[in-house]
């Protein structure tokens, strides 16, 4: 658990330092806004929506919720397949305040 | 290295994905801990990473309400979520929101908002603050005199008492959080929170989980629980706000919420090998964080501001970690030294 744990501190500390200067490579800030979703480039679901926002942004708002919601539960209930496979007591706490 | 870059239709920008599964992996593990959104910490990353700041805040919203929904669905298996509490608080939240908005308009009107909403943010934040460490403070004064008042050991600031003993009807029992209050303690707390949240901008959990302990008395551990489950729920509600404004880039949440929903669980479970007041006093460092930061923006220091948001993050996400990946450990060793015992005794 102690080499995983100084594996996971090592991986952290190379990331912080690598990742600033690659997320800087992407060509700084961008100052003007699309406020039309540019479909050239993209194909297939994506393509789908950008349409959607183009032209019905009330339906793509409402795709938006509930893909977010779907996707948030999904992901909980991902985890929770993950988590309890490792062996930890995930049902019960003590709770102590001082 | 083309591949570590991804097109977002929306904002028309090319992004660097790793750096979006980082900052959703961060605030993951921040918000599970604390009980937060966590949105002034998200949108500076974002417009790092090359976001258009409109876009940056719509993002972020939508990305909170998913990875509260992780971190939500956590804390309920441990049975951190009060969720009739939560219901009861989301009325005064969403009447608070919009008085506080109509606030925002009117001094948008006579031209004073911005420096108005600022210096009050950090009042607020300074406050709250002063109060954690406080609270702090004379819990371990008291410890050291011997004096245990309260059910789950010694407690500083304990104002919630006398709340309680407001007698007006109805009188609600709230299982999970294990006290019987006046239903308008909560309603009324949850409004003014919801007006200050309104008026801020903010999603408000920086102001409801103090609330929560401080003023309603819920044990640290259910109030980051049911905070979370109202993040939530006004998480979507702002989610679909922003997208009718056309201030949202649905790729990026996602791929923010796949590192999300990893920290989720890894701060929701450190909650479970921390101290209530481990909780709070991290807590209070990500105020002051928070605070200085603004002070820094309002006098222009945008570099400065930005430096110390991510530098807080990364001390507090690497804490947190640590007290997961420990208590764990120390779970699974007296787990095993059990099954060794029961076997042992069996043969």
């Amino acid at each position: 658990m102690r080499s995983l744990i100084s594996k996971i501190f090592c991986f952290c500390m190379m990331a912080y330092l690598v990742l600033p200067a690659m997320a800087l490579a992407a060509g700084g800030k961008a100052s003007e806004l699309v406020v039309v979703a540019d479909t050239r480039r993209i194909t297939g679901v994506m393509k789908y929506f950008a349409n959607l926002y183009n032209t019905n942004i009330l339906l793509f708002a409402v795709w938006a919720v509930v893909l977010t919601a779907a996707y948030g539960c999904f992901l909980g209930l991902v985890m929770d397949f993950f988590m309890s496979r490792t062996g930890l007591d995930l049902k019960s706490r003590k709770i102590i305040e001082h | 290295m083309d591949w570590l870059y991804m097109y977002m239709p929306i904002a028309g920008v090319e992004i660097f994905w790793p750096g979006l599964v980082l900052i959703g992996f961060s605030v993951g593990v921040i918000g599970g801990f604390f009980g937060m959104g966590g949105a002034w910490m998200v949108t500076p990353g974002l417009n790092i990473l090359g976001f258009p700041m409109a876009f940056a805040i719509g993002t972020d919203i939508a990305h909170i309400a998913g990875k509260s929904m992780v971190s939500t669905m956590r804390h309920s298996k441990f049975g951190n979520v009060d969720y009739k509490l939560g219901f009861v608080m989301l009325a005064g939240t969403m009447v608070g929101i919009e008085c506080g908005a109509q606030i925002v308009m009117y001094l948008e009107r006579i031209g004073q908002v911005g420096k108005v909403v600022r210096w009050v943010y950090v009042v607020f934040l300074a406050l709250i603050a002063l109060m954690v460490f406080y609270d702090y403070y004379k819990a371990e004064k008291k410890k050291k005199a011997g004096i245990v008042d309260g059910e789950k050991g010694t407690e500083g600031i304990t104002w919630y008492k006398t709340l309680h003993k407001i007698n007006i009807p109805p009188m609600m029992h709230f299982k999970a959080a294990g006290f019987t209050c006046s239903a308008w303690l909560p309603i009324i707390v949850s409004y003014l929170t919801g007006v200050l949240a309104g008026f801020l901008g903010i999603g408000g959990g920086l102001l409801r989980m103090p609330a929560l302990v401080y003023l309603i008395g819920c044990p640290t551990h259910i109030a980051v629980g049911t905070d979370l489950f109202e993040v939530m729920i006004s998480g979507l509600y702002g989610a679909f706000t922003y997208t009718l404004k056309g201030r949202i880039e649905l790729v990026a949440v996602f791929v923010m919420l796949t590192g999300a929903a990893i920290g989720a669980q890894i701060g929701t479970v450190a909650t479970k090998y921390a101290r209530g007041y481990g909780i709070r006093i991290a807590f209070g460092f990500a105020v002051l964080g928070c605070m200085i930061s603004i002070i820094l923006k309002q006098y222009k220091v945008d570099w400065a501001a930005t430096t110390l948001i991510l530098g807080t993050i990364s001390i507090i996400s690497i804490w947190i970690c640590v007290v997961m990946f420990k208590g764990a450990a120390a779970e699974l060793r007296e787990k095993k030294l059990r099954e060794q015992a029961a076997s042992a005794y069996k043969s």
